[in-house]
């Protein structure tokens, strides 16, 4: 019988049968904590196992992006906190200057094809976008992969998403993954693996990817990987484009929970209309929506490629005033890429705020939160009610946000 | 050998309009203003603090009271405190339909009991699960019954993994365990 992605990922990590169903010991490439659970995982470890070593500090990181630099004194005591630990225990830290911890992982190699990661991120599982089975855990479970490297794991089944047709040149991957979340909702891949195929998907480039892959936890998932035999090498970081690396394809015999067909021809701009990522419609139905505020980046849409789609709907524009635009690359990385292409002064002189790179607004402690009554528009993952304050959030594309900002009310991108 | 039989009043998490909540996410069950707590014994009273008429849930439950709750329970974050601001409430289990897999993996490593029932919404709705009804159930088989209504239970059993963790008390306690066995 042969095996889906994970399927062959979870064998090349563990002595026990990687089948659907069956609970194995799985080795962990790499075990991370950020600053939104690293302290607590620094609590356990010194209650548990005291001044014992890691089982690898060399596999082992501090990833803080969520308070970067620390906005609280209890995130500043924290943070040192783990400092601390680290040092004790010859932890490398991706400080508060790094930028999101999974995109820092990807960018730096550690992430790689066929590996396996875990962290205190429950959009670590976004690193199927690089053929890397990453999966976001609680506090307990990665204190136990920072002392034995293991972790048990479910092998879950895998549902095969086969995508119909191109979506239209004025939709992007934003777009065609809130289609997806309407589509699949919290059900057809709950709890499951999914293989994206299809011209729509094969055709992503790695932003596209990632922004497709981070929001299979919204879709209650497991993990989602892009066939990978057809990406544009170019299109991979030098680090993940070395001749090591061996991405896993699913065997032609692999056998699958389900096959979804969903059709993408011609699909729109869409919004997700609070307090649902599931909630979708395209701009079309919501248009003249106000809009107070519009935040672009996030895990989802914080990609050098993100920003250049926002920069093509701002440049030569003004942010209308009264509204707030917040814009924060994912990384130091994409920072100094949107520097040295110009697009930081496209965006400034538009009238945005450019923050340091970080996670942004998805929580409280980077780029701010909204008030009772305010409508954000956000390229972010979760519009939960009251998850980023009292005010209402609705997701959109990059372009999408920009062209809202401008207008002051919810508009496609198309009519700029 | 730690207790498997538990034994409490239930509280049917509800919506205005009498339908068992779908999704509850972490930041309705623990909101991430509250992330900063690292001892458990601070968390209850954020218990359940963004979740729309259930926000004084602190204040009513009672020691070894029972959560029942809608499909994929504790979906969004990977935030462990969504877990621990129960355990510090001394809330004994949480019953469910489905649970993300996070927050199931979460519980699980804590010795927290979850129990998947998967036809809990006809039960609400069909009154045989109400707020205030005294409930036993083995965690372990995942056999019960509703002592108030005299009405049996039936959740799934525990994997052998989420068993023996249990047993042991959390993962860290099984973790020394198995070290033991090599």
């Amino acid at each position: 019988m042969g095996k889906t992605i994970i399927e062959k990922i979870i064998q090349a990590h563990s002595r026990d049968e990687a089948a659907p169903g069956k609970i194995v010991w799985m080795d962990l490439d790499i075990r991370s904590a950020r600053d939104f659970g690293g302290p607590n995982v620094v609590k356990h470890y010194d209650q548990e196992y005291g001044d014992t070593p890691l089982a690898d500090k060399s596999k082992t990181f501090f990833t803080f992006d969520l308070c970067a630099p620390a906005c609280t004194l209890k995130y500043a005591d924290n943070q040192q906190a783990c400092r601390d630990f680290a040092r004790k225990h010859g932890v490398e830290v991706f400080d508060v200057d790094s930028g999101i911890g999974s995109h820092v992982l990807m960018e730096e190699g550690l992430a790689r094809p066929g590996g396996t990661v875990v962290g205190t991120d429950s959009h670590m599982n976004i690193l199927g976008a690089v053929g890397c089975l990453g999966q976001g855990m609680g506090d307990v479970d990665i204190t136990f992969a920072f002392k034995t490297g293991k972790t048990w794991f479910e092998v879950p089944q895998t549902v095969k998403v086969v995508l119909r047709g191109m979506h239209s040149p004025y939709a992007d991957p934003k777009d065609l993954t809130l289609h997806l979340c309407k589509e699949l909702g919290t059900r057809s891949i709950a709890l499951r693996a999914a293989e994206f195929y299809g011209p729509a998907a094969t055709s992503l480039d790695l932003a596209g990817r990632i922004t497709l892959c981070s929001m299979i936890t919204e879709m209650a998932g497991i993990i989602g990987f892009v066939s990978a035999e057809e990406v544009p090498p170019v299109l991979m970081p030098a680090e993940l484009s070395d001749e090591k690396f061996s991405m896993f394809q699913a065997d032609p015999d692999a056998s699958y929970a389900d096959v979804v067909e969903i059709n993408v021809e011609g699909l729109a701009p869409q919004v997700a209309v609070p307090f649902s990522p599931d909630n979708v419609r395209p701009v079309a139905e919501v248009r003249g929506t106000r809009v107070d505020s519009g935040f672009i980046g996030s895990c989802t849409n914080g990609r050098t490629e993100d920003f250049v789609r926002a920069a093509d709907v701002l440049n030569g524009k003004k942010v209308k005033k009264g509204v707030m635009l917040k814009c924060v690359p994912a990384t130091r990385r994409v920072y100094q890429e949107l520097l040295e292409r110009g697009i930081l002064e496209i965006l400034f002189r538009s009238g945005a705020i450019v923050l340091n790179p970080g996670c942004g607004g998805c929580a409280e402690g980077h780029a701010g939160l909204t008030g009772k009554g305010e409508v954000q528009i956000s390229t972010g993952n979760r519009n939960f009610s009251g998850k980023q304050g009292k005010g209402k959030t609705y997701l959109a594309s990059p372009a999408v946000v920009a062209a809202s900002c401008i207008r002051g009310e919810i508009v496609a991108p198309e009519e700029f | 050998m730690r207790e498997t039989t538990l034994r409490g009043k239930i509280w049917v998490l509800l919506d205005k309009t009498g339908k068992l909540i779908e999704n509850i996410d972490t930041d309705q069950i623990f909101h991430n203003a509250h992330l900063h707590i690292t001892d458990v014994s601070e968390m209850g009273p954020y218990a359940f603090g963004n979740l729309e008429g259930w926000k004084d849930f602190s204040k009513k439950c009672g020691e070894g009271d029972l959560v029942v709750a809608g499909r994929n329970f504790g979906a969004g974050s990977s935030r462990q405190q969504a877990v621990d601001c129960l355990i510090a409430l001394k809330v004994g289990a949480v019953i469910a339909p489905s649970f993300s897999a996070i927050y199931f993996r979460n519980a699980v490593n804590s010795g927290f009991p979850v129990l998947r029932i998967k036809n809990l919404e006809a039960m609400v709705t069909s009154g045989k699960l109400k707020t205030g009804d005294l409930v036993e159930v083995d965690v372990k088989s995942g056999g019960g019954t509703n002592l108030t209504q005299k009405l049996l239970l039936r959740a799934e059993p525990m994997s052998v993994v989420q068993s023996e963790i249990y047993t042991a008390g959390n993962l860290f306690e099984y973790g020394k365990i198995l070290n033991e066995k090599k």
